[in-house]
């Protein structure tokens, strides 16, 4: 076991009156991949949107508790909310390419954040789309619009993009669900060998997902964390009835 | 006593009347943009466009006022698009609806519905007058600026608006402030929307008199100046036509004015699709 | 935090600013035409400005009353004429149009906004006048041609937003009617009409102000006679012609009157801009 790197106290995370998440109390360690599952309306996504802080966007919502990164609250006065958001790069449910070339989209960051030097953003260019395994397909046409390519290297492209910002954590939130079985293959390699340089947090509705890639696996349920445990004890003999009935299929 | 008229014929019987209604609406249009163009249309040629007018418009071309009616709308165009635009990103962007919104967009309505001859009385006493200005090109810009500022900000708010939302997440998330989202990723995506309300501004400052008359003035020297007073193409035909200083000059400056404003139109609704298919 | 998002706050402040600049513009006119117009109205006697019948001006006589009463003539006017084809278009196009004739009969329509006035006036001259003259009597010139001229002038705004206020109704009420065995006509007047009411209310309220404060048209067709109309066919002055005919060579007291006369002008467009606005935001969603 690594390092906590990511710890949660009693945190929770209000919309309007509603808590979207309710106490939870986890640790993540640094270089494992922690799935995350539960049915819709869970709030594994609200937790991975609490960590980037991108829930702030929601009018009338708000966090309680401690929500730590590398031992500093992310909801400490005076955050950079722009450095936390590199630090974090997240992977969305639908691809989102932007309506820009290849080159343009994984340079988006590094552009934002002041880099200029044309050699430096094609050799971060190369380099991201290598890990990604998509270097092969696309190094002739990076000047065409991202929007061209298909639903699966669509995904990848948005995974290599925010490899760009050199980030410490890959957030992916259900990144595979709109994609068929091969393109969900590849990605799950790329997180595998990506998981040497970073810390990976998988939600997942796709429970056989979590059982093959993630290490430990946490089982969110309305808003609680029902249980977190490694991937093979939650998935072997999980210590709560509910999480039992959910990866069996008997409800979500 | 109703009498029982069964419906199949009821609706049959008005939908002919709708259908006469709107064939007649646009009949009359047609009507007008063919009536103008036979008769202004011979009298359109190279010369016409490029000579000045010659005894206060009997003769010779319209090629000042060409020049007037550009200038000034470039001028109204490049004062109303920044202060639209700025005001439409602070209205979807930076802000949630409150009463600051409530007054701001009741302000802009309230302004697109102001007649353009109070705009005319208002440039004449603000710039010409008390500001010193004159009648000029600065003086009628921005009269036309605060004219069509209204559109130009509603038509930029419905653009930014029907932009993506995940565009902006994908932006933030990658660490872009605020204000790099919007000029990155935002506006870029609304261009053509925005374009679009620009383009209809253009066509309000090109027909526009009443605002123009009392603040450019009705020189037909060629402007030099933003100082300069200036006679605008339809400012021109209103003299021509009410002076009846020559009908058939007359109907050449209308046919070039329909003519611009049917290319305008044309182009405002091309990149109106090429937006809407994008986004909607 | 990073320099730029230190800087947000300034750019907020800005935009802000900037965002101000339409309520500040509103705020400019409404000063300057009062303070211009209002003195003159009192010294003169509010009473005699607003229901003396003599306007000459060389003689300081400023009675406005033939221009308020002309202003409703033809505004009234434009509205019988205007209401029913706007009306019509845009059930037509909401209701009884294929798609693809909607695609192409609305950017026509819409192009009626672009003409510009003063060749519509530019018409109402050279057809609609002599036509009258010749079929009807009287110098042409008149109420009637006012109207027709400014009926067909406030179409696009009746129609734009009777439309937008037709297509907001919930398409559930639309298939709900017909399911229920209406007609498309029957559903259209009993279904979708009320439903879209406080909107067609304010597309005509709108009309209304367009037409009122239409002016280079206007000056063209209307004979711009000084005298309250005792028919159709006699000429009229509206308040804005009666500004845009003097401006010109106005000066002193006459120049305050005009003013004054922008005064009414802007006060009437306010309440209707107002009337308008509160009845569309009425509307339930």
């Amino acid at each position: 076991m690594g390092k906590t790197v990511i710890r949660a106290k009693n945190f929770s995370h209000f919309f309007g009156s509603v808590p979207a998440l309710k106490n939870i109390n986890l640790d993540i360690f640094q270089n494992e991949i922690f799935g995350i599952i539960g049915p819709a309306g869970s709030g594994k996504s609200t937790f991975l949107r609490a960590l980037n802080r991108l829930n702030d966007l929601i009018p009338n919502s708000w966090p309680e508790g401690i929500l730590e990164i590398g031992g500093r609250d992310v909801y400490a006065p005076g955050t950079s909310v722009v450095e936390l958001r590199r630090r974090l790069g997240m992977v969305f449910a639908t691809p989102v390419p932007l309506p820009r070339s290849i080159f343009e989209n994984i340079v988006f960051g590094a552009r934002m954040a002041g880099e200029k030097n044309r050699g430096r953003l094609t050799e971060l260019v190369a380099d991201c789309l290598k890990k990604t395994a998509l270097w092969e397909e696309v190094m002739d046409r990076l000047e065409t619009s991202a929007l061209k390519l298909s639903g699966g290297q669509q995904q990848r492209l948005c995974l290599a993009r925010i490899l760009a910002l050199r980030p410490e954590f890959i957030m992916l939130d259900e990144p595979t669900s709109g994609l068929d079985p091969i393109s969900t293959m590849k990605i799950e390699e790329t997180l595998r060998k990506l998981q040497a340089e970073y810390t990976i947090i998988l939600v997942t509705n796709n429970t056989k997902q979590a059982a093959r890639v993630a290490d430990r696996t946490a089982f969110f349920l309305n808003g609680e964390l029902i249980e977190v445990d490694t991937t093979e004890r939650i998935f072997s003999a999980p210590s709560d009835q509910r999480t039992n009935d959910y990866i069996s299929g008997k409800f979500g | 006593m109703r009498i029982y008229v069964d419906p199949k014929i009821e609706q049959r019987f008005f939908r002919a009347v709708l259908w006469l209604f709107t064939g007649v609406t646009v009949f009359i249009l047609f009507f007008i943009i063919f009536y103008v163009l036979k008769r202004g249309l011979p009298v359109v040629s190279l010369g016409f466009l490029t000579k000045n007018p010659v005894e206060m418009g009997k003769a010779g071309g319209i090629f000042s006022t060409i020049v007037g009616t550009v200038a000034l709308t470039l001028l109204a165009i490049l004062i109303a698009t920044p202060l639209g635009v700025g005001s439409a990103i602070y209205l979807t962007e930076y802000t949630r609806e409150n009463w600051v919104t409530r007054v701001i967009r009741f302000g802009s309505e309230c302004l697109a519905g102001i007649p353009s001859i109070i705009f005319g009385l208002f440039g004449f006493i603000l710039f010409v007058t008390k500001l010193g200005l004159g009648w000029s090109l600065l003086s009628g810009g921005l009269t036309l600026a605060f004219m069509i500022l209204p559109t130009i900000i509603r038509t930029s708010e419905e653009a930014i608006q029907s932009v993506p939302y995940a565009y902006r997440e994908v932006s933030f998330s990658l660490g872009g402030t605020k204000w790099q989202t919007v000029t990155r990723v935002v506006l870029p995506s609304a261009l053509p929307g925005i374009a679009t309300g620009v383009i209809l501004g253009v066509g309000r400052s090109i027909g526009e008199t009443a605002a123009v008359i009392f603040t450019a003035g009705s020189s037909l020297h060629i402007p030099t100046s933003l100082f300069s007073s200036s006679r605008t193409m339809s400012v021109h035909f209103y003299i021509l036509a009410r002076e009846g200083i020559s009908m058939a000059n007359a109907y050449g400056t209308a046919a070039v004015l329909i003519i611009a404003i049917l290319i305008i139109n044309v182009l405002a609704y091309t990149l109106m699709n090429k937006f809407m298919r994008k986004y909607c | 935090m990073t320099r730029l998002e230190r800087n947000e706050k300034l750019t907020r402040l800005a935009l802000l600013l900037v965002a101000f600049s339409a309520v500040s513009i509103l705020l400019v006119i409404t000063i300057f035409i009062f303070s211009e117009g209002t003195p003159v109205m009192f010294r003169y006697g509010l009473q005699k400005f607003l229901f003396g019948l003599d306007w000459f001006p060389l003689e300081k006589s400023y009675g406005l009353l033939p221009m308020i009463i002309g202003s409703l003539f033809v505004t009234a006017g434009a509205l019988i004429i205007g209401i029913p084809f706007g009306l019509a278009c845009a059930i037509v196009l909401t209701e009884f149009s294929s798609k693809r004739l909607r695609r192409l009969l609305k950017p026509i329509i819409e192009l009626l906004a672009g003409i510009p006035s003063v060749v519509y006036g530019f018409m109402g001259v050279v057809i609609l006048v002599p036509f009258i003259r010749d079929n009807l009597g009287g110098p042409g010139l008149s109420v009637l041609a006012a109207s027709i001229i400014l009926g067909i002038m406030i179409l696009p705004t009746v129609i734009s937003i009777s439309i937008d206020s037709l297509e907001a109704v919930p398409r559930s009420y639309r298939e709900g009617s017909i399911a229920l065995g209406a007609t498309r006509w029957q559903t259209t007047r009993m279904v979708m009409f009320p439903a879209a009411k406080s909107g067609i209310i304010a597309s005509i309220i709108l009309g209304m102000g367009r037409a009122i404060g239409e002016t280079m048209a206007v000056i063209m067709i209307a004979g711009n006679a000084a005298i309250i109309p005792r028919s159709l066919l006699d000429p009229v002055r509206t308040l804005t012609s009666n500004i845009a005919l003097e401006m010109g060579y106005a000066a002193g007291e006459h120049r305050e009157a005009l003013f004054a006369t922008g005064v009414i002008l802007f006060i009437i467009i306010m309440v209707l801009n107002t009337i308008a606005n509160l009845t569309s935001k009425r509307r339930t969603p």
